[in-house]
């Protein structure tokens, strides 16, 4: 059974659908990347997991739970986390507090785990007391996904984590990434960057104007002639 | 040394008062998104229900004044339910609307249950000055006022930085949407946030009734100097608040002071206005505030 | 139902009939505003008592106890009255536009403030708390009750006057560019146009009208003091006005403020009846009252009773991305 699974979904923002039937799976353990033009939908699909879409048809399940429209506050109680693009860090928060908004809604004691989130990321333990608006685009982002990681969760979504990152970031945010998976978390992670992040993905998806264009192993597409034309650049 | 006794220190404790208006005024305005034009009557309901609560028992405002507290408190979150939550979602301005619709109501309820004419929390008393170093003249009461804000500036600190609430609060001011998709209950954030401001706005209210005397007008005539208060430290930094309350309170003193010549600087009469100068020379030079806060 | 009774009602319904109209021009004044452009004031009254004590200084006789007593003709007045309420609310604009509502909804409360503070204190030129009398009223030699239907008429030729010159500017470009700002400022920026300018002219505009009417006001009851500039009745009477009569519509606000006037003052005669002590509590019992009605109209009737009709936008909706 997937651990995530979305059922023909369709939905968008007010009157306006932008997807047309989405169906993604993501098994357990799986690093599943969506790629797809702008404006294809993909962090739409990753919105409509989380209940902040209007939905207008199709199922969302989590371990075979309907979670269909569940509110966000909800669906972190699941045990699904997201980090979004953009503003997905507490600025006027240092990162530590950061880190310990992330466990809210964790009753018994996140001090183990926030060790454990600075061995994953070692910068935020020097930075630790610093106010997270004074930080460096990449470690914003391990901030994010620190923060999203202290309620280990059932399964990560990332939108597009390396967006707008120096290349020595982008390289060191896919390998934590790619960490995080080998550690046992499923992840679901849409993303521009479409030859890395299938490279290192277990399996990809391709969306085009909020519907399935096709999908395969992550080195099948990055294969595929078509593909490469399409988003690759040849 | 007149400097000292009539100027100086009557404005650090104008400021405190403002002080601590403004903090409610800056969370409200950071963590619910809207300009509450309604803080001004709940000091006034603070101050009042003191006010009926030193005429039953008889003790020293600084004995009634948790239970003050806590009564505004109630009261707040009692407003917010009916009048507020409504508007979660909507447009921020309509929030305002409701919330100068509810200043109105809050001020004529006063109004009507305890009459329009100024009251005194100790009336006919005439309280003498302590002397210190011969010529320094201090008030017993407003020793008191500025420790009692003091102690509760530094509890609202403690709150926001120790404490897991507290530290949602600032989160949330920063950034409602992440808060939620955190798993933060942004409902029990929202509720203690008015807890917090009324109380602070209780307090306010309560320590300007006893230094002077207490009006139906007095929540309308504080809402520009808290408002000057909380933009002039940054929209959403409690800090700044405290800072601007105080600048904003000496200014309004000082700005009488015979700084040229024998006359005031400016007349007495117009001290109102000085908070208003104020916020106009933040607005134009740094809207951001002092404190680098959010500028909507 | 004798006929000086009758002709007694009848002075009642033209006195109901101008003030409303005064109301119905601050009111529509408002919503140019915030119905329109989405503008927030709250210092309704300091536009109206900037406008009341132009008018009446400039048109009063020379007089000792006050500045002025030019002895202009009323139209002078009433000019000049628009004029300067038009540069001061320039200089707010020119101060707030560029910020989120709340800002310029705490720059007019102040705005009111300090005029208030200048009435109260300056009194060479305000005579203080005493106010400004012996205001000329138009219309004065005729025979009453004539005058008094004069003004009536003079008022609510104005207020057709504008309503028509309002419900043109709403459907022209102009309108529905402020609608357009309203809904979406984003897209109305990117579309190159200068909202910080068109929202300057909204809040003029508007300011200009209850600027007029504060005029209108000091004329009609012959008197101006501070308590014109009580910040309650006035500016909290047009707000619910406009919200309860359909806040974007130009008739909906002319009739919010012809029913509301009615209403206020209906209740002023019953509550008149009460004894003393009674009736002062009362008193704060109708602002209670008004304030409640905001209320339910914001939470279940938030189109007013004439709602807005929409216009077609001028600006191409970008939607929102992604």
């Amino acid at each position: 059974m997937p651990v995530l699974e979305l059922n023909n979904v369709s939905g968008g923002y007010g009157e306006v659908d932008i997807l047309h039937g989405v169906s993604l799976q993501i098994a357990r353990g799986e690093l599943v990347v969506v790629i797809g033009p702008n404006g294809a939908g993909k962090s739409t699909a990753m919105k409509a997991v989380f209940g902040l879409l209007r939905l207008s048809g199709g199922t969302i399940n989590l371990d075979g739970e309907d979670i269909t429209g569940m509110e966000p506050a909800q669906v972190v109680r699941k045990g699904v986390c997201y980090v979004p693009q953009t503003n997905n860090v507490f600025p006027t928060l240092s990162v530590e507090e950061n880190l310990e908004m992330g466990a809210y809604i964790r009753e018994d004691d996140f001090r183990p785990r926030l060790q454990e989130i600075y061995q994953i990321f070692p910068p935020l333990r020097e930075k630790r007391k610093q106010k997270v608006g004074f930080l460096s685009g990449g470690q914003r982002q391990m901030v994010a996904m620190g923060k999203a990681l202290m309620l280990e969760p059932r399964i990560l979504l990332l939108d597009e984590p390396t967006a707008g990152l120096s290349p020595i970031y982008r390289n060191q945010i896919f390998d934590i990434v790619k960490e995080i998976n080998d550690s046992g978390i499923p992840i679901l992670m849409v993303e521009q960057n479409a030859k890395q992040s299938l490279a290192v993905a277990d399996r990809g998806y391709v969306l085009v104007d909020g519907q399935n264009r096709t999908d395969g192993k992550g080195l099948d597409l990055l294969n595929d002639p078509e593909i490469a034309e399409m988003f690759l650049g040849g | 040394m007149d400097f000292i006794n009539f100027y100086f220190l009557p404005g650090i404790v104008l400021g405190s008062i403002y002080a601590l208006g403004a903090i409610g005024v800056s969370l409200v305005f950071g963590i619910l998104r809207f300009a509450n034009f309604s803080h001004g009557e709940l000091m006034l309901i603070g101050a009042y229900i003191t006010y009926s609560l030193l005429h039953f028992t008889g003790l020293h405002p600084l004995a009634v004044l948790p239970i003050a507290m806590i009564f505004t408190g109630v009261v707040a979150l009692g407003i917010d339910h009916v009048f507020y939550r409504p508007f979660r979602t909507s447009k921020a301005t309509i929030v305002i609307v409701a919330s100068f619709g509810v200043a109105l109501m809050a001020r004529s309820a006063v109004q009507i249950i305890w009459g329009v004419d100024p009251v005194s929390y100790s009336p006919g008393q005439i309280q003498k000055p302590i002397v210190l170093f011969d010529s320094l003249r201090i008030f017993s009461k407003h020793i008191w006022i500025v420790s009692c804000a003091i102690v509760l500036m530094l509890t609202i600190h403690v709150i926001l930085t120790y404490t897991k609430t507290g530290k949602a609060m600032r989160a949330m001011s920063d950034s409602t949407e992440l808060a939620r998709l955190t798993g933060i209950e942004t409902e029990k954030i929202v509720r203690a946030t008015w807890l917090l401001g009324a109380a602070l706005a209780a307090s306010a209210g309560v320590f300007l009734a006893w230094d002077t005397h207490l009006h139906t007008m007095m929540g309308f005539y504080m809402l520009l100097p808290m408002f000057a208060a909380a933009i002039l430290g940054g929209i959403g930094q409690p800090y700044g608040a405290m800072v601007g309350g105080l600048v904003i309170g000496l200014a309004e003193e000082l700005s009488s002071y015979p700084w040229i010549g024998g006359e005031p600087l400016l007349p007495p009469a117009y001290k109102g206005g000085v908070a208003f100068a104020v916020m106009v020379m933040m607005l134009i030079w740094r809207p951001s505030g002092l404190f680098r806060g959010r500028v909507f | 139902m004798d006929s000086s009774q009758a002709y007694g009602y009848f002075l009642y319904f033209v006195s109901l009939m101008t003030m409303g109209g005064i109301y119905a021009i601050m009111s529509l004044g408002l919503n140019i505003q915030w119905g329109f452009t989405g503008l927030f004031n709250v210092g309704i009254a300091g536009f109206f008592a900037i406008g009341a004590y132009v008018a009446a200084l400039l048109t009063t006789a020379e007089s000792a106890y006050h500045l002025g007593g030019f002895g202009l003709p009323v139209a002078v007045g009433l000019i000049a009255a628009m004029a300067v309420t038009g540069v001061i609310s320039w200089l707010v604009g020119l101060l707030c536009i560029r910020l989120r509502s709340d800002y310029l909804a705490i720059a007019t409360i102040g705005i009111g403030e300090i005029f208030r503070l200048i009435l109260k204190n300056e009194i060479w030129a305000t005579n203080g708390a005493r106010g400004i009398s012996k205001i000329p009223l138009p219309f004065e030699t005729l025979a009453e009750p004539w005058n008094k239907i004069c003004f009536m008429l003079l008022v609510l030729g104005i207020v057709t006057l504008l309503y028509f010159m309002i419900e043109r500017a709403r459907l022209a470009p102009w309108g529905r560019l402020m609608t357009a700002i309203r809904e979406n400022e984003h897209s109305a920026r990117a579309a190159g146009k200068n909202v910080e300018r068109f929202r300057i002219e909204a809040f003029i505009f508007g300011s200009v009208l209850m600027g007029l009417a504060g005029g209108l006001t000091a004329h009609y009851m012959k008197f101006i003091g501070p308590g014109a500039t009580e910040p309650l009745t006035t500016t909290f009477l047009v707000w619910v006005m406009l919200i309860a009569g359909g806040s974007g519509n130009n008739r909906g606000a002319i009739l919010g403020a012809f029913l509301m006037w009615a209403i206020w003052s209906f209740s002023e005669v019953l509550t008149g009846r009460l004894p003393p002590e009674l009736a002062i509590k009362a008193a704060y019992f109708r602002i209670f009252l008004i304030g409640l009605l905001l209320q339910v109209v914001l939470q279940r009737y938030a189109g007013g009773i004439l709602p807005e009709r929409r216009l077609a936008s001028v600006i191409p909706d970008h939607g929102t991305s992604k």
